[in-house]
């Protein structure tokens, strides 16, 4: 992959400004309380530093996983930490009949379900902002450590430099945080760039 | 406990003398394979992420378990171990995302475990201990004074190889 100038890590900003914001907006909805979104970071790492953008290696997360094909092949995860997964479900299930457990399959579908839905609204603004044809395969859920969850978007990345576009959201009323996470193949970094008109220095 | 402890990273290797210690955080489909020798007290760990460096470019050697374990085995020799004094653990492996559906990625961790076995049996090394396949990460330490492998997992507490 090519060094990226200010330019290039400018737009892609913009694009996870944009795709995060549409998802914020749904999230609000589904919760029926306000969310902010914090700056977007775009950040060149070695694949080990992927996780520090989440928290630690080992912390406890809800990941949900999706595949992302089309013009920009890459990979994209929505992360919640397994406190703040357990207030958002508690926010949507006044009755709490989870009962905290989040390996519960009622647990594990209803965030696979957030996950979902702003991950489609993350991705539409993506495919718009760019003109591109953005595709994503159903998502996979986990419960684990950060690490080993986003270790799968890790497997094609160049050892070296993971371009990751990070977005951050906290739901103020629940103190909550949440992450969003694209990570494209190095292969659609030109595309990507390209389609956001910064392509070349 | 004395000695450092060492941190191995994704498609990272290592090796220590005693009393050091080296540790993997996280893996997932990652497989770390541990190689010790007890009478130098020479341990080593690669973090292996892929069965076979075939068709790609990338130049990372500890990445792949065809060429990962080679490495391995080259650099245990270099720090005075023996091939024939090698033991093998590992562990890793596992599926972390049920619905893997048609994404092969999602289901590399059974491959990576068999393409390490295959190798460490290229070189004659046996295997003494293995907490491998599953759905849970795991966090590994190999602790180069007794060639123990401690295995730790979120909802499974901790056991010992």
């Amino acid at each position: 992959m090519q060094p990226l100038g200010d330019r290039h890590l400018d737009a892609l900003r913009e694009v996870g400004n944009i795709g995060a914001g549409h998802a914020a907006t749904s999230l609000s909805l589904l919760l029926q309380r306000p969310v902010r979104i914090t700056v977007p970071t775009v950040q060149v790492l070695a694949f080990d530093h992927v996780v520090d953008a989440v928290g630690g290696a080992e912390d406890v997360v809800v990941g949900t996983y999706f595949r992302i094909g089309g013009d920009y092949p890459g990979n994209f995860f929505f992360i919640i930490p397994a406190c703040s997964a357990r207030a958002v479900l508690r926010a949507m299930w006044t009755e709490g009949d989870f009962g905290d457990d989040l390996q519960n399959e009622m647990a594990l579908s209803a965030l696979g379900e957030i996950g979902n839905i702003l991950t489609s609204a993350y991705l539409i603004s993506l495919s718009d902002f760019t003109h591109g044809k953005v595709e994503t395969s159903v998502p996979a859920v986990a419960v684990d450590m950060a690490q080993a969850i986003l270790e799968v978007g890790m497997l094609t990345a160049d050892a070296d430099q993971c371009l990751i576009v990070h977005t951050g959201a906290h739901i103020e009323e629940l103190d909550v945080w949440c992450h969003f996470l694209l990570v494209p193949d190095p292969d659609s970094v030109l595309p990507l760039l390209t389609a956001l008109g910064v392509r070349g220095e | 406990m004395a000695g450092q402890v060492v941190h191995v990273g994704m498609a990272d290797l290592k090796v220590v003398h005693c009393p050091d210690r080296l540790r993997s955080v996280g893996l997932g489909s990652c497989v770390g394979v541990a190689l010790w020798d007890p009478q130098t007290k020479v341990a080593g760990l690669v973090h292996i992420m892929l069965p076979s460096a075939e068709g790609f470019t990338d130049a990372t050697r500890a990445k792949f378990a065809d060429t990962g374990v080679d490495w391995l085995v080259e650099m245990m020799q270099q720090n005075g171990a023996r091939v024939e004094r090698l033991r093998a653990k590992m562990a890793g492996g596992a599926q972390m995302f049920t619905f893997a559906g048609k994404n092969d990625l999602l289901k590399i961790g059974p491959r990576n475990v068999d393409a390490c076995r295959r190798a460490l049996a290229k070189w004659g090394i046996p295997m003494v201990g293995e907490d491998v396949g599953g759905s849970t990460g795991r966090t590994i330490e190999l602790h180069s004074e007794d060639g123990r492998l401690w295995v730790r997992t979120v909802r499974g507490g901790q056991i010992v190889l």
